[in-house]
């Protein structure tokens, strides 16, 4: 079988788990590979235990330029031969396979805890538990030696209010000739609780996966359900979604351009856009009552209407918003001192870009054109379309140049939602039933770039798997790599030109 | 310059004032419940039955049916109130969530009693010089982003005396987010070693109060309760910026 015989799939397009190409290993990895050379991505790649000496491998691959997911499968037991050698982009997802399920990817370069659990997520018992149980924040980690070289160490508790993660530096001088990020303090046990799933508490868990992308999160976990039950969703409900999609990401990126203004000394855009995210948050709440988007959506529509009254507040809210926000950031262009310190830094190139598999605004400043609102439009997306924002430079300030010109878009596309907004219902009534032995792949453009759900069902409609994939699991490693040969000082305005994601990546 | 200048005149004094500030709040703002057990139809459970933390219960106290919430548990979603045929349990606009002790967190149709000061020598300490230091332990980022804003010039925590400081050394405070997930277990407790005592520990959130969505699973510890002495919790799911503004000065006495 080859991939033109593979199913092709929209973006939520459910199908049954039979008609998924089993594949031999070499196969497999043959396509994995291959897609990786022909830029295509992988947008998810993990397993599921089938018995004590089986594990059967999904990957899902994201044909941007067709609109297209491409899934397909292989068994392995213990071991099999890492991909990860000839394909960079899955050297993470390997590493998960192993801690999940103690499958070994024979020749993995680097493989070391990701989460720091013990493998047990599956109904049986891994077949290869390793004796002691893994201590968070120990592992060999990479070390440099010789004259003047020195090694720093931070975290997991940083110095501001955000969240934990320990990051080590090899240095000589200032200049890090290397980075290691080791994450998994924030582990909460997301994905072994869904199976088995959906629960009371799913829903709930959907929107504080990454508490800062909750409609994100929840918007791509609702299409996988409504994929899976045939839940229908009314236009008036798609709109809604659209536009707290975009709210969200607009909070987020004038709230990332005011802390890149501070990060390099610049306060008046960095208080300026402090209190500006803080009246972008506060239209979510005029929504829905939560500045984050909270209990907003839901399998099936959306839990509050946009009555005329709140959309006309809104439409009121925006331009004022838009016009302050474009008077602070402008002023980051303006100043000479700020773009000296954008500009080179934290340098990205675009071949980097596809071998790490980079989503989000920060492949987008690499210059790759790639977009799930644009490549795999769902919801209103189909109706109203949005351009892709890119930038070229991968540095510093491509990643803060992509965001303004997202933010500009987002408030039209916000505009243009609100001036014909569908009538009808909100919200389906009846609660969904999922249907037996089926697959999906759910793909959102959150405000970090694409969010990845995969959702497998059993023969009773409960999910057998449930796999997230936050855009900060693709993105973490593009900041260690466009620390090198950075001065360490530069970090802190690397760390938030990506702002990533810690429990998204955890889980 | 002068666009620097333009600017700052253009966006004008953003620093709303506190306290009260309820007229800020959008009308769908869920704050404090309340709970008019009179209401209820007998026999029924639906709130009860809808809520995803199991906040609600229903029982008899003072030998009479009862609803009663924990709003450490609560995550003010809308499920109870949606659930609810007679409006027994409505979510108010008030933001004032915050209570001293975790008892004072389950309330039924009498209502929250709300954080009282600290202690008068504690506040003699406190009360116009409070330094904090997060420790986000599992957190979502929800209450992490929404603890920031206090420094923006909205909220501007500054004119109060409180500040948000980079090094454990330096605080009187930990703020707690999160559920406090077990690979954070180690580093939460060292943090709170290498504060100065004496020193005050803040849950703020579902999560550090009771382990929020997170409670009972096997890789959280369902808050800071058991692990280190609280001495205020702040409900929400994140709790909205004003709440946490309010808990804080209620403590030190600066809000009775």
């Amino acid at each position: 079988m080859s991939r033109e015989q593979f199913p092709q799939l929209f973006n939520a397009q459910p199908i049954d788990l039979a008609a998924i190409p089993q594949l031999s290993i070499e196969q497999f990895r043959e396509e994995v590979i291959g897609a990786h050379d022909d830029l295509s991505r992988i947008s998810a790649l993990f397993g599921v235990r089938r018995n004590n000496e089986t594990v059967q491998l999904f990957a899902v691959l994201a044909d941007d330029e067709q609109g297209k997911l491409i899934p397909f499968s292989t068994f392995v037991g213990k071991s099999y031969p890492a991909v990860a050698p000839e394909c960079p982009q899955v050297h993470l997802f390997e590493r998960e396979i192993f801690e999940q399920l103690g499958v070994v990817p024979e020749g993995h370069p680097w493989l070391k805890p990701v989460r720091f659990t013990m493998p047990d997520y599956s109904a049986q018992k891994a077949s290869t538990p390793p004796a002691t149980a893994p201590v968070i924040g120990q592992t060999s980690f990479f070390f440099m030696q010789g004259e003047e070289v020195h090694e720093v160490a931070v975290g997991p508790v940083h110095a501001g209010v955000i969240e934990p993660g320990h990051f080590r530096f090899q240095c000589h001088g200032e200049n890090v000739y290397h980075l290691e990020i080791s994450l998994g303090y924030q582990h909460r046990g997301i994905e072994k609780r869904l199976v088995g799933g959906p629960h009371k508490r799913t829903a709930f868990q959907m929107e504080t996966i990454a508490g800062d992308t909750s409609v994100g999160h929840t918007l791509t976990y609702s299409m996988a359900i409504e994929a899976l039950s045939g839940l229908h969703v009314s236009a008036r409900a798609q709109a809604i979604r659209g536009i707290a999609l975009e709210l969200e990401r607009l909070a987020n990126h004038i709230g990332d351009l005011g802390a890149l203004a501070g990060d390099v000394g610049y306060l008046s855009t960095a208080s300026m856009c402090g209190a500006i995210r803080g009246d972008f948050l506060n239209m979510t709440a005029l929504i829905c009552g939560s500045r984050l988007g909270r209990s907003l959506v839901r399998p099936g529509g959306v839990l509050f209407d946009l009555e005329p009254q709140r959309a006309a507040e809104l439409q009121k809210r925006l331009p004022k918003a838009l016009e302050e926000v474009t008077q602070a950031v402008q002023l980051l262009w303006e100043s000479s001192s700020v773009l000296s310190r954008f500009e080179t830094t934290g340098r990205l190139s675009l071949d980097q870009a596809h071998d790490i598999g980079l989503v989000g605004p920060a492949a987008r400043a690499c210059g790759v054109l790639q977009d799930v609102r644009h490549d795999f439009p769902s919801g209103i997306y189909q109706l109203f379309h949005i351009p892709a924002s890119t930038a070229g430079t991968g540095d510093v300030y491509s990643r803060a140049f992509v965001r303004w010109l997202e933010i500009q878009r987002s408030v039209a596309f916000i505009q243009e939602l609100l001036e014909s907004l569908p009538s009808g219902e909100i919200a389906a009534l009846e609660s969904p039933s999922l249907a037996p032995n089926k697959f999906v792949a759910a793909l959102t453009e959150g405000w970090r770039g694409e969010i990845c759900h995969v959702a497998i069902t059993d023969a009773a409609g409960k999910f057998v798997r449930y796999k997230v994939v936050d855009p900060s699991f693709h993105n973490w490693f593009a900041l260690a790599l466009c620390l090198r040969g950075q001065a360490i000082s530069d970090f802190p305005l690397c760390n938030k030109s990506f702002n990533l994601s810690y429990c998204g990546f955890d889980l | 310059m002068y666009s620097n200048l333009k600017a700052r005149i253009r966006q004008g004094r953003r620093t709303i004032k506190f306290p009260p500030a309820f007229s800020t709040l959008p009308n769908r703002f869920r704050g404090l419940p309340q709970i008019d057990s009179n209401k209820c139809p007998a026999d029924c459970r639906a709130c009860v039955e809808a809520c995803p933390t199991d906040a609600i219960h229903v029982d008899l106290f003072d030998q009479k049916r009862q609803l009663q919430i924990d709003l450490g548990k609560c995550l003010f979603c809308v499920e109870c109130q949606r659930a609810c045929p007679e409006e027994s349990l409505r979510f108010t606009n008030d933001y004032r969530l915050a209570a001293r002790n975790r008892a004072d967190l389950i309330f039924s149709d009498q209502g929250i009693r709300l954080a009282d000061a600290l202690s008068k020598e504690i506040r003699r300490v406190f009360s116009r010089s409070l330094k904090l230091r997060q420790v986000s332990a599992g957190g979502c980022n929800g209450c992490e982003v929404d603890i920031n804003v206090l420094g923006t010039t909205v909220y501007d925590i500054g004119r109060f005396g409180i500040q948000i400081v980079a090094s454990p050394r330096h605080a009187d405070a930990l703020v707690v987010t999160g559920p406090v997930s077990e690979n954070m277990r180690i580093a939460l407790l060292k943090t709170y070693e290498a504060a100065p005592p004496p020193k005050l520990v803040i849950a703020v959130g579902a999560c550090a109060v009771s382990g929020g969505p997170f409670r009972d699973h096997a890789e959280t510890h369902n808050g800071v309760d058991g692990l280190l002495p609280v001495d205020l919790y702040i409900p929400g799911c994140p709790p909205h910026p004003l709440s946490v503004l309010d808990g804080l000065l209620r403590m030190i006495g600066r809000i009775k």
